[in-house]
């Protein structure tokens, strides 16, 4: 299984977002962050990919024409989440996987919602409400909402943003856990770049709408790239243990 | 999975069940409360006529005098349905638009339909079609209902126009209300001596004007979409979680609003067109529902159609009784007790976020 992107085009009237975007196959298995200053496209692509903006170009999953696709079964195949769940929803934990289920028409909804809950380690949570939660536990919820519907890829927008460290952790190590056991593809939007780099096996740098890099962190990371696409100055190190640092250290006028 | 694991899994289903039940109880016990509030309002009123006497007369209406049957088959009964009819019509419809909007501030009182059937039955009153074979008083009610089919087109029409997000669309709804209730004013300034009484009468909202053949009507329209309310219900779940995160769940949000503006346009249209506008039932009852059983729509529509019926039916009671010998027109009462809620609940909110 895998995601190919050729020449994929948005705009938003006459302003143009993307600027026909193609990327190499994305493959099964591997996580695949969109990184690149703010305005450069990231959640419009990702957007794009779930079928949220009208776009052009051509999107294939497996070699099937993904904008061929009825609404639902992209939805069940591809499932984006957005970037946090709306406050102050009398819904409980549970019943709010339930009620996302539901629309799906699967069978034995209970015991699937549980048993995502569970395969992220949240299951105590079942029985509270949303609206008691933190944000990141809400975040991990709202991944639960996308892993009960089995789908093939996930688009994640931000999922780490506003949260702790903890649960920045948690959140991608749940995702990266089960992109490599059930082989999914994940494309995630993430802002912080050494987040991404310790996450990511892919990155994919964009900027005014095109894409500059493309490929692994070690590969993309480089002092030039991050001078050009972010306007700073910047050193690409590595730590003690051997991963990936990007400190910045002023930014270029 | 273990056995843990599995014992966690029964745990949570049946504690899932037990909620459900609960939430089923509770909109059982509205039910049930609305039925006593409905005997207790047939039971109140002028004549003085006892409970016990008048559901003898339902019964077994040879017993009863004529004046007893007037008071029941033309006063007594089509006020106190009414009342329930139109409670449950505004309630659903404000359910829905708070849903569909995503703003909590929603009701087709602040949105301006209500506004827009006033204009309409107020140009009616003020300049009779001259149409024979309609009577006046239909003249006024096909006014009102078309008025505020109008409105929903215009508020349709707006949340398609591209780039319009849901706040505008409150926007204009309230821009809407302001531009009604101007040309009402105009009219009322316009019109002559009785003309003027007839007219701020219609804006005060009164169940004076319930007949068989208005309670026909609404049961009609509240029996034909309260199903597909309900089939809307798990779509409309998802879609209070976020417009995107809905799409992204194979929901077609556009084809849902459509659907739930046309349920919104046929139930509030017709109930204001019948008894004029009546404020806050639309906005505070689905809130109140929210209160008791929570954000799932499968119960939140029903309860909130049985809660502005309950309130309403409430009003109708409170209406009879708040000064001795008048009826206060409801839509006085129900402005006066939702403000208060209104305020309270608004307060609670704040505290919660």
């Amino acid at each position: 299984m895998s995601l190919s992107i050729d020449h994929l085009c948005v705009a938003y009237g006459a302003r143009q977002i993307l600027h026909g975007v193609t990327l190499p196959a994305l493959p099964a298995g591997s996580l695949v962050a969109l990184v690149g200053p703010n305005g450069a496209g990231k959640s419009t692509l990702l957007r794009a990919l779930a079928g949220l903006e009208r776009m052009q170009g051509t999107l294939r999953l497996d070699g099937q024409d993904v904008t061929r696709l009825g609404f639902a079964e992209r939805a069940r195949r591809l499932a984006y989440m957005p970037q946090q769940l709306p406050p102050g929803l009398a819904l409980g934990v549970l019943e709010s996987i339930v009620a996302a289920l539901r629309v799906g028409g699967s069978d034995d909804l209970l015991s699937h919602a549980f048993e995502a809950l569970r395969q992220l380690g949240i299951e105590g949570l079942a029985e509270r409400s949303l609206d008691s939660l933190s944000g990141g536990q809400r975040q991990l919820v709202a991944l639960a909402q996308l892993l009960a519907r089995n789908p093939q890829v996930l688009l994640l927008d931000e999922p780490t943003s506003a949260l702790d460290l903890h649960y920045q952790l948690r959140v991608m190590g749940a995702v990266r856990e089960r992109v490599v056991a059930h082989r999914l593809l994940a494309v995630a939007v993430l802002h912080d770049i050494n987040l991404a780099a310790s996450q990511a096996d892919c990155l994919v740098v964009l900027r005014e709408g095109r894409v500059v890099a493309c490929g692994a962190p070690a590969d993309v990371l480089k002092p030039a790239m991050l001078a050009e696409v972010y306007g700073v100055e910047a050193r690409v190190e590595q730590c003690s243990q051997g991963r990936l640092q990007v400190l910045v250290d002023r930014a270029l006028a | 999975m273990t056995a843990l694991a599995q014992d966690g899994a029964a745990l949570a289903a049946w504690h899932y069940r037990r909620l459900l039940w609960r939430r089923g109880l509770l909109v059982a016990g509205l039910a049930l409360l609305l039925l006593v509030t409905v005997l207790g309002d047939l039971a109140s009123g002028a004549s003085g006529m006892s409970l016990g006497r008048l559901l003898q007369g339902i019964f077994e209406p040879t017993t009863l005098s004529a004046t007893e049957r007037v008071i029941i088959w033309n006063v007594r009964l089509p006020y106190a349905l009414m009342a329930v009819l139109v409670g449950a019509a505004l309630s659903l419809a404000g359910a829905e638009m708070q849903a569909i909007l995503d703003n909590p501030l929603a009701s087709p009182f602040t949105l301006g339909v209500s506004s827009s059937a006033a204009l309409g039955a107020s140009l009616a009153i003020a300049y009779p079609l001259g149409v024979a074979w309609l009577a006046p008083s239909a003249q006024v009610t096909v006014m009102a209902f078309a008025f505020a089919c109008l409105s929903v087109v215009l508020l349709q029409m707006m949340s398609r126009l591209r780039g319009a997000g849901v706040q505008s669309l409150v926007l204009f709804g309230i821009a809407l209300v302001f531009s009604c209730n101007a040309l009402v004013s105009l009219l009322q300034l316009l019109a002559t001596e009785d003309v003027l009484q007839q007219l701020v009468f219609w804006t005060l909202g009164s169940l004076a004007r319930a007949d068989w053949h208005k309670l026909g009507l609404l049961a009609l329209v509240l029996a034909v979409l309260l199903p597909f309310s309900l089939r809307a219900a798990p779509a409309m779940t998802l879609l209070r979680m976020g417009e995107d995160r809905a799409r992204s769940f194979g929901v077609d949000t556009r084809r849902l609003r459509l659907a739930s503006l046309l349920r919104i346009s046929l139930l509030s249209a017709t109930a204001v067109a019948f008894v004029g506008t009546i404020g806050f039932v639309g906005l505070v009852g689905p809130h109140i529902a929210r209160l008791l059983v929570g954000e799932d729509q499968r119960f939140l529509f029903p309860a909130s159609a049985l809660v502005g019926a309950l309130m309403l039916s409430l009003s109708s009671l409170a209406s009879k009784l708040l000064l001795p010998g008048v009826i206060v027109p409801v839509g006085i009462v129900t402005a006066l007790v939702g403000v208060p809620v209104f305020v309270v609940l608004v307060f609670r909110r704040g505290r919660s976020l």
